[in-house]
């Protein structure tokens, strides 16, 4: 009964089988859900960004229509209930623990930044617990504000948090100082560099949304919410700030609108309905609106960093020194401490032999909103840096910066290769991607384009990155070892249905990426069923055995090597199951795509008969095999994957504007084995564009007084489709050598590798103006600045 | 945003007299600034006086030297009117360019003027093509009309009924928008005709203006090089996270040059 079926498996363009669902507005949000008696929250939210609570009086409120119950920080304290934790302890330099202020569900006393929760309204329509939260009168008295790291770090600033006035959550160093000292001393280069890293609001398509909901015939707790990673979320509430066992709570997160890292973290509107949906006995939605969004999602990146690069006479890197501080926020949101330390300090290697680095990290307390991980974590702030220290390096000594990259390469021939700063990369070929992305840009061409656009009053440049990245994490003694307080294995359930249709569990979370198509190749390739009898199950802790979400680029490299493993014991069980069948050695029966056959015959059997006798065992080995057809399997990753690749971009100014236009923008990436090119492609425009967004036109502010002046889509600029380039795709792969599939990840090397491209290309544009360094956004008033400030200087040469 | 009565009177005088009933009312016709005011809770009227049910202020029409348009036309309207395109093809490059197609489809002449955004386009159409602004108690000058940010002649019971636009010899419009919202940054509405030489700078300051020394050069002049000797002063011009205003005093030259290109 042979059926020909399309190949769907490894390397095919599946089409999204999600996308129906989404584009034709069918897709089920939590929002989407609505629980029988349910009302609504209302968080009633500081306007100021420092300030003591001196009294709440809830008097008035209490009385409004439709209120059902009125909370604050007494209710909670007397409740027992702490604040949400951080998942990373991070050391100091002298072997302390960094300092972990309590950051309170509701306010406890003080309020640390616009939009801190004070009390949550619940009412029985979402304009009556908005209404009384309006009626909440709260005294304030109004503190001087820490509203950036300068502010924070100046003599007498104000402290965040009265107990820390130094306003340092940790002084951490990665890297040998005396080598990296003594490889100064020798150099015949040093190139010093200071680069600011901004700050970034993610801005999720979907806005946060939260629904606590208890059934008191069974004491059990749900939490339905727009999170990356459920069962995280429930072991961070459950455990360490509600109190109740995983057995009591189930944590349902539904289809999710774009996470980009902003829905990883446990967020005290989670805990607060919870609790409260309890505490009132109905169930309690709340759904941010967009200034919430803006104002209380996690932001992303937000460094300051001095750097240093010794090279010798031939432009060889001796040593890396850096410096950096990084913004923490208000309180330390979930994974917080990790970003600026173990995804960013132990990139500094970059595809380069730097043979000895030093990074030192001061995380810093201001009184803004917890900055976390946001698409690529780390990985962007330290890429940017280390790419524009090499256009840098090869512009002051002279040597081409193509030249200068190559010779620092890491060669093929070298891997695995271990870095000064603890990584250990498993492969790569940094000069095919490069090669590769020159020639797709017309790199030799590029002095003619700039002359064309000369005549044309423009400027134009281009740049260049070739980048690193580490993702698909993360082994879990090494992560431990290094402070992390959670395992990153990740979990696979492979259900084959007596007539042959397979269930997948995975702990990992599909929001946007295609994982109901990528991971259903898997098995497509594997077993031989078509994708559209594969369906995977994620997102729900009562459904998935276990698992830790997606973020990180590891779903494919950690969750899609669980798949495998439990693949593995599939095939295994079908084989001796197969062998019974057709009265043969197990040992003699082969498996390819679905079908067994007995080695050397045409015997056969295909897995739905294998899987028919597995659920209706009348002719069953039934005293040596259970019935049955379903496996699970935890999978530790052995080391972080390593993509890696070239970007090339190319703009152009307009003098009289100082517009910077995209014109092309070229990508190379090496993601390992690629499963489905087309979702690779799209994966990869996505983060391209989110590092556009960084390099020319997002810019998160917060004024003196720690107020949001970029607090909307009037004011902060997200890309629209005119904004960006056409943004060309190629894949060149060198296999992971570590895991089953061979395979990287592809979600984050978009916004890791492009920005410094854009950056590296808008400096090339203004090579004429004596232009060492732009920030981002290359906004067009500061481009217009810098040319208006240098034109004069110009014409005197 | 908060409750509020709602009324859809049919005439002109209807919707006068709930205005002038009701000093907390407000008048919406595309609602593409009201409502996201409303819903955002930064406005509380008692009542909306819905314009959409008169038929009276919509519509394009030739009138003589001139080209009429109702306060409800959309700027979609406007920027597809074979009549307006004919005429002035400035005003319909101007509408084609507001917003997106969502704004342009909902939002209309009227609300626009009678909102006088200072990043708005309309203004500067308005005042660089010297209109006569229709109400319903009187006619106002388009060079008495716009009193500074979100300020007009307009009266608390007087609603704006139609736009009058003599048509121009010549005109051309050009702008700079706002990287995040997409307003007007700085922009440049020139024209020459029954009602002078015209400069009028749109989105830089805190209100649409006049700018009498390019207005002077061109008349002087009209070519595209004449405005290249005079600097806007960037005194009193706005200054914000997008840009401070010596580069917005920059933009306004190119923008008027610009638009003197477009005007051809």
């Amino acid at each position: 009964m042979d059926t020909i079926i399309p190949f769907e498996g490894i390397g095919a363009s599946v089409r999204r089988k999600e996308d129906l669902r989404f584009l034709s507005g069918r897709g089920h949000y939590t929002d989407d859900i609505n629980r029988p008696g349910q009302t609504y929250a209302w968080f009633l939210r500081s306007p100021h960004a420092h300030a003591r609570i001196r009294a709440i009086d809830l008097a008035a409120a209490r009385a409004m229509p439709g209120v059902i119950a009125i909370f604050t920080g007494e209710d909670m304290a007397a409740d027992k209930i702490g604040g949400v934790p951080c998942g990373w302890q991070i050391h100091n330099k002298d072997g302390s623990p960094m300092a972990e202020p309590p950051h309170p569900v509701l306010a406890q006393g003080k309020v640390r930044f616009v939009g801190d929760a004070v009390a949550l309204v619940v009412a029985t329509t979402r304009p009556q617990a908005r209404d009384a939260a309006e009626a909440i009168i709260v005294d304030y008295d109004v503190l001087p504000a820490a509203a950036d790291m300068h502010q924070a770090q100046a003599p007498g600033a104000p402290a965040v948090h009265d107990d820390i006035p130094s306003n340092i959550c940790y002084d951490w160093h990665i890297g040998d100082k005396a080598t990296t000292d003594a490889a100064f001393a020798n150099a015949k280069h040093v190139v010093k560099f200071e680069l600011v890293n901004n700050r970034l609001i993610p801005n999720a398509m979907e806005p946060r949304a939260a629904i606590g909901d208890y059934d008191p015939t069974t004491d059990e707790h749900t939490l339905y919410t727009t999170s990356q990673n459920p069962h995280v979320i429930r072991l961070l509430m459950g455990a360490f700030v509600l109190n109740i066992p995983e057995s009591k709570l189930r944590v349902v997160a539904p289809d999710v609108g774009g996470g980009f890292g902003s829905k990883i973290f446990h967020y005290i509107e989670e805990a607060a309905v919870t609790w409260a949906a309890a505490k009132v006995n109905l169930p309690i939605k709340w759904t941010a609106d967009r200034t919430e969004s803006f104002m209380t999602d996690a932001h992303g990146r937000d460094h300051i960093t001095q750097a240093e690069l010794a090279l010798d006479e031939e432009g060889t890197f001796l040593g890396l020194r850096v410096v950096t501080q990084a913004n923490m926020g208000a309180y330390l949101s979930t994974f917080a401490t990790s970003v600026p330390t173990y995804l960013y300090a132990t990139l500094l290697a970059g595809c380069y032999q730097t043979p000895t680095i030093y990074a030192q990290v001061k995380a810093v307390f201001t009184n803004t909103v917890p900055v976390d991980a946001y698409r690529g974590a780390g990985r962007p702030e330290a890429t940017f840096l280390i790419e524009r220290l090499v256009d840098v390096a090869a512009r002051e000594t002279g040597i081409d910066k193509i030249a200068i990259r190559r010779k620092n390469f890491i060669r093929p021939d070298q891997f695995p290769y271990q870095t000064p700063v603890a990584l250990q990369y498993d492969s790569g070929d940094y000069f095919s991607t490069l090669d590769m992305a020159m020639k797709a840009s017309d790199w030799a061409g590029f002095e003619a384009r700039r002359a064309e656009a000369a005549k044309q009053g423009k400027l134009r440049g281009i740049g260049i990155s070739t980048y690193l990245e580490a993702c698909g994490i993360a082994p879990s003694a090494v992560v431990g070892a290094l402070g992390a307080r959670a395992g990153l294995y990740e979990v696979g359930v492979i259900r084959v249905h007596p007539t042959g249709s397979v269930t997948v569990l995975t702990g990992t979370h599909s929001h946007g990426q295609g994982h109901e198509t990528t991971l259903a190749q898997l098995v497509s390739d594997r077993l031989g069923v078509p994708v559209a009898n594969v369906d995977i199950v994620h997102g729900d802790t009562a459904k998935v055995p276990f698992g830790m979400g997606t973020y990180g680029s590891r779903s494919l490299a950690v969750g899609g090597s669980a798949m495998v493993k439990a693949m593995d014991k599939i095939v295994a069980k079908a084989k001796r199951i197969a062998a019974h069948l057709m009265e043969a050695d197990v040992a003699d029966i082969e498996f390819d795509r679905g079908t067994f056959r007995v080695a050397g015959t045409d015997k056969t059997k295909s897995l739905t008969d294998i899987s028919l006798a597995a659920y209706v065992p009348h002719n069953y080995p039934i005293e040596e095999i259970e019935p049955g057809l379903e496996e699970t399997a935890f999978y530790d990753p052995k080391n972080f994957t390593y993509p890696g690749g070239c970007h090339i971009a190319e703009v152009e100014i307009e003098i009289e504007t100082g517009i910077v236009s995209m014109v092309n923008f070229t990508a190379v990436d090496d993601v390992g084995r690629v499963i489905n090119p087309m979702i690779v492609e799209g994966q990869v425009q996505g983060g391209v564009a989110q590092g556009i967004g960084q390099a020319l036109l997002e810019a998160c502010v917060y004024d003196a007084q720690g107020q949001l002046i970029s607090g909307s889509m009037m004011d902060y600029t997200m890309p629209r489709a005119d904004d960006l380039a056409p943004v060309s795709v190629a894949t060149h792969t060198t296999l992971c050598t570590h895991n089953p599939l061979g395979v990287k990840g592809c979600g984050e090397v978009g916004a890791i590798g492009s920005p410094p491209a854009v950056i590296n290309a808008v400096v090339d544009a203004l090579r004429d103006y004596g232009v060492r360094h732009v920030e981002m956004p290359a906004t067009p008033a500061k481009i217009w600045s810098i040319i208006h400030a240098n034109a004069p200087r110009m014409a005197a040469e | 945003m908060y409750d509020f009565a709602y009324h859809k009177p049919a005439s002109i005088a209807d919707a006068v007299k709930l205005l002038a009933a009701d000093p907390e009312a407000k008048v919406v016709s595309g609602g593409h600034t009201l409502l996201p005011a409303l819903k955002h809770r930064l406005n509380k009227p008692t009542s909306l006086i819905d314009l959409s049910g008169i038929a009276d202020l919509k519509g394009i029409k030739k009138v003589g030297n001139s080209i009429v348009i109702g306060a409800l036309t959309r700027h979609v309207e406007v920027a597809t009117s074979e009549i307006v395109a004919a005429a002035i093809p400035a005003l319909a490059y101007m509408a084609s360019h507001i917003g997106d197609n969502q704004v342009r489809n909902r939002g209309t002449i009227g609300g626009s003027v009678s909102n006088n955004d200072p990043a708005a386009d309309y203004p500067g159409a308005v005042l660089g093509l010297g209109a006569t602004v229709h109400t319903s108690k009187r006619k106002i000058a388009a060079d008495d009309f716009f009193q500074g940010m979100f300020t007009t002649a307009l009266e608390a019971d007087e609603i704006l009924t139609a736009i009058e636009f003599p048509i121009p010899e010549k005109a051309g419009y050009a702008k700079m928008k706002n990287p995040a919202s997409r307003y007007v940054m700085a922009g440049a509405f020139v024209s020459k005709g029954p009602m002078g030489v015209r400069v009028v700078i749109n989105g830089a300051g805190p209100g649409v203006f006049r700018q009498s020394a390019m207005e002077a050069a061109l008349a002087a002049s009209w070519a595209p090089g004449a405005v290249a000797g005079v600097k806007q002063d960037a005194d009193g011009l706005n200054s914000d996270i997008h840009g401070s205003a010596e580069y917005r005093a920059h933009l306004v030259g190119v923008m008027a040059k610009r638009a003197i290109i477009a005007a051809g």
